[in-house]
């Protein structure tokens, strides 16, 4: 398995905070990798600081041998890293379908066509598809905006899914999600994504779902990598028992 | 824990799981509930039927007896129908042009300049062409400054453009005729040489023409990936770049559009009145194009039309009641239309069409037919 993205001692600092301090990993494809750890301790800010939306200020990142740095957002997921959002991203004013039909439309480089119409047959079959596998059969042609949390928590994955990225980075994909939903959310989308090749990194602070579904665990803390492996090594290190479980449990 | 304990606890956890995902329709606005392949299908067919009427009765107008000055009337509001219709494009993305008054001048100063200068063509079609294609040419120019603004720096930004035309029209006299403007004597359109009766029918059909055919590229456009990703952009810019596509771009050609269409109004209002002026390009102008945009609604590629048909009217009326005080009328009826259909005049249209096929929906079927709550009542009291 090779390497797809490897950070080498990325820095961030917001004033005094250090969101992201000399922080050095490697993802293997096709890996399924959870990142844990306590309330502000840099998650966010290092998916941030992958998919480009901030500006590492020390260090490099590399996306298949490539420095990533200094990328747009949108140059970022064209080159093949998407993700979702803590705060779900979507396109509330339009129905299910049609934000699914968008995304599709983007990932096939259609989206400057201005004469055929974005409903295609084949469209319109995929994106059906698609939002199937994520547990969406009726109701797609309601607005996305109707949706409760955890719904639209998963479109949002779904669209990220959907534009076949090379890595998934997950921003808490299953908060919101009521307690009896989360497995039933979380087996949806991790039978989907690891049915592909993707390399899929998730945040999630119930460590029983992370336990249940990572291959690898990251444990976060102010800023850094505490501890890596898998989640029976990181769960038995007691720097992560009294700084993350103690804490975040 | 065992595969099957496991698919188990997901199938517990998952009681109900489509009720989980399906949207809470409850709190949907009734003009907003979802809509059907089927019933997408059948108003796509109704519209289509609308459509060609209203085209047919259009077509028909000539021979139904209307004065010309109606018809002139009709002629106008179709051309600045369509320069409303590029302002409307851009309204879908939440972007306000508040100075499509340059497009429209630089169409109309397009036709009058070249047929000053002795452009050897000199028909109608091809000119309001060029007027386009030269106001699609400046959009270019001025959109990439202009795609990086939103919201009120967008609209104060277009003004400034438009302003700064309009004082070179005026200053550059001895080009552009200054306040006097420039007189547009098109000879000819489509071949046809008219005589002096029957240039008002000539022009009214070939605006009639031009504007059905780009109200058909709007439809077209206004279904494609970039219509939709306009309104993508309207709701989450951020989504659009982190799915991978410039939402600079997709403004900037849409800009372009709206600016050919601005240009290309501007040449068929040039060839209709026949003179031109830097009125064209002040902020009134381009105050009034936003006007009618509200007036029609957004709804459909019908709506601007609509808008500046009544817009024109209503404003003939109203100077002919009471010529001081004829803005003070306008602005009634589109304060009017605000508060009772925020959609625009097109909305109302809608609702009307709406409740007519829900009708004889109920007609045809009582049992299942929209909305009939009655109906339904009716069924089970009449049960022993
Ligand atoms: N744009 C920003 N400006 C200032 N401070 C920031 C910014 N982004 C993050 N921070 C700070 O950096 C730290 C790390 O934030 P981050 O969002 O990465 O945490 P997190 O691990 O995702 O936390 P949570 O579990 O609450 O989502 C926090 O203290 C946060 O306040
Ligand atoms: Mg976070």
């Amino acid at each position: 398995m090779g390497v797809v993205l490897e950070a080498v001692n990325v820095v961030r600092h917001f004033g005094a905070v250090k969101a992201c301090d000399d922080l050095s990993v490697q993802l293997q494809e096709g890996q399924t990798v959870g990142i844990v750890g306590p309330n502000g301790s840099g998650k966010t800010t290092f998916v941030n600081i992958v998919t480009g939306y901030v500006k590492p200020t020390g260090g490099q990142i590399r996306f298949k041998g490539d420095s990533i740095i200094g990328l747009e957002p949108r140059k970022i997921a064209n080159l093949g890293i998407t993700r979702s959002f803590q705060v779900p991203q979507l396109y509330t004013s339009l129905t299910i379908l049609e934000n699914m039909l968008i995304a599709l439309s983007i990932r096939s480089k259609q989206q400057w066509g201005f004469w055929r119409p974005l409903r295609s047959a084949a469209r319109l079959e995929e994106a059906s598809r698609l939002l199937a596998d994520f547990g969406f059969t009726d109701g797609i042609d309601h607005k996305a905006s109707t949706l409760p949390e955890g719904g639209r928590k998963l479109l949002d994955v779904a669209l990220s899914f959907a534009l076949q990225p090379t890595i998934l980075l997950l921003d808490e994909p299953t908060s919101g999600v009521s307690v009896d939903d989360k497995f039933a959310v979380m087996d949806t989308l991790m039978g989907v994504v690891k049915h592909s090749a993707i390399t899929a990194v998730f945040i999630e602070h119930d460590m029983d779902v992370v336990a249940r579904y990572a291959d690898r665990v990251l444990v976060f803390s102010e800023g850094t990598i505490l501890a890596d492996g898998t989640s029976a090594e990181v769960f038995a290190n007691p720097a992560v028992r009294t700084h993350v479980l103690g804490e975040g449990v | 824990m065992t595969l099957d304990q496991d698919a188990a606890v997901a199938r517990d956890a998952g009681v109900g799981r489509d009720a989980r995902f399906r949207s809470d329709a409850e709190s949907e606005p009734p003009g907003d509930r979802p809509v059907s392949p089927r019933a997408r299908r059948a108003r796509f067919e109704r519209g289509r039927l609308i459509a060609l009427a209203i085209l047919a009765v259009l077509a028909l107008l000539p021979f139904l007896g209307m004065p010309g000055w109606l018809l002139f009337l009709l002629t106008i509001a179709f051309s600045k129908g369509l320069v409303v219709l590029g302002v409307v494009l851009l309204l879908r993305g939440d972007l306000v042009s508040f100075g499509h008054g340059l497009y429209y001048a630089a169409g109309a100063y397009t036709v009058g300049l070249l047929l000053r200068a002795g452009f050897p063509v000199r028909d109608a079609f091809p000119l309001a062409v060029l007027g386009g294609v030269v106001a699609a040419l400046v959009a270019a120019l001025v959109g990439l400054f202009l795609a990086r603004y939103r919201g009120i720096f967008f609209g104060m930004l277009s003004t400034a453009f438009s302003m700064i035309l309009y004082s070179l029209l005026l200053k550059l006299y001895w080009v552009t005729g200054g306040t006097d403007g420039i007189a547009v004597r098109v000879p000819t359109t489509l071949g046809i040489q008219p005589s002096a009766d029957l240039i008002r029918v000539v022009q009214y059909y070939f605006v009639l023409a031009i504007a059905a055919g780009v109200a058909y590229l709007a439809y077209r456009v206004v279904n494609s990936p970039l219509g939709f990703l306009m309104r993508g952009i309207n709701d989450n810019e951020i989504r659009v770049e982190y799915m991978g596509a410039s939402v600079r771009r997709a403004i900037y050609q849409t800009y372009v559009l709206a600016g050919a269409l601005g240009g290309l109004g501007g040449a068929l209002v040039a060839v209709t009145v026949g003179h031109i002026a830097p009125d064209l390009a002040y902020w009134t102008a381009s105050g009034e194009f936003i006007f009618i945009a509200l007036l029609g609604g957004s709804g459909s590629v019908f709506a601007p039309f609509i808008g500046a048909t009544v817009f024109e009217m209503v404003r003939n009326y109203a100077f002919k009641l009471s010529p001081y005080t004829w803005q003070m009328l306008l602005g009634s009826v589109l304060l009017v239309i605000i508060l009772f259909a925020p959609g625009g005049l097109w909305s109302i249209i809608e609702r009307l069409t709406q409740r007519a096929a829900a009708r004889r929906a109920a007609a045809a079927d009582p049992g299942t037919g929209a909305g009939d709550d009655k109906g339904r009542g009716w069924a089970l009291s009449s049960k022993p």
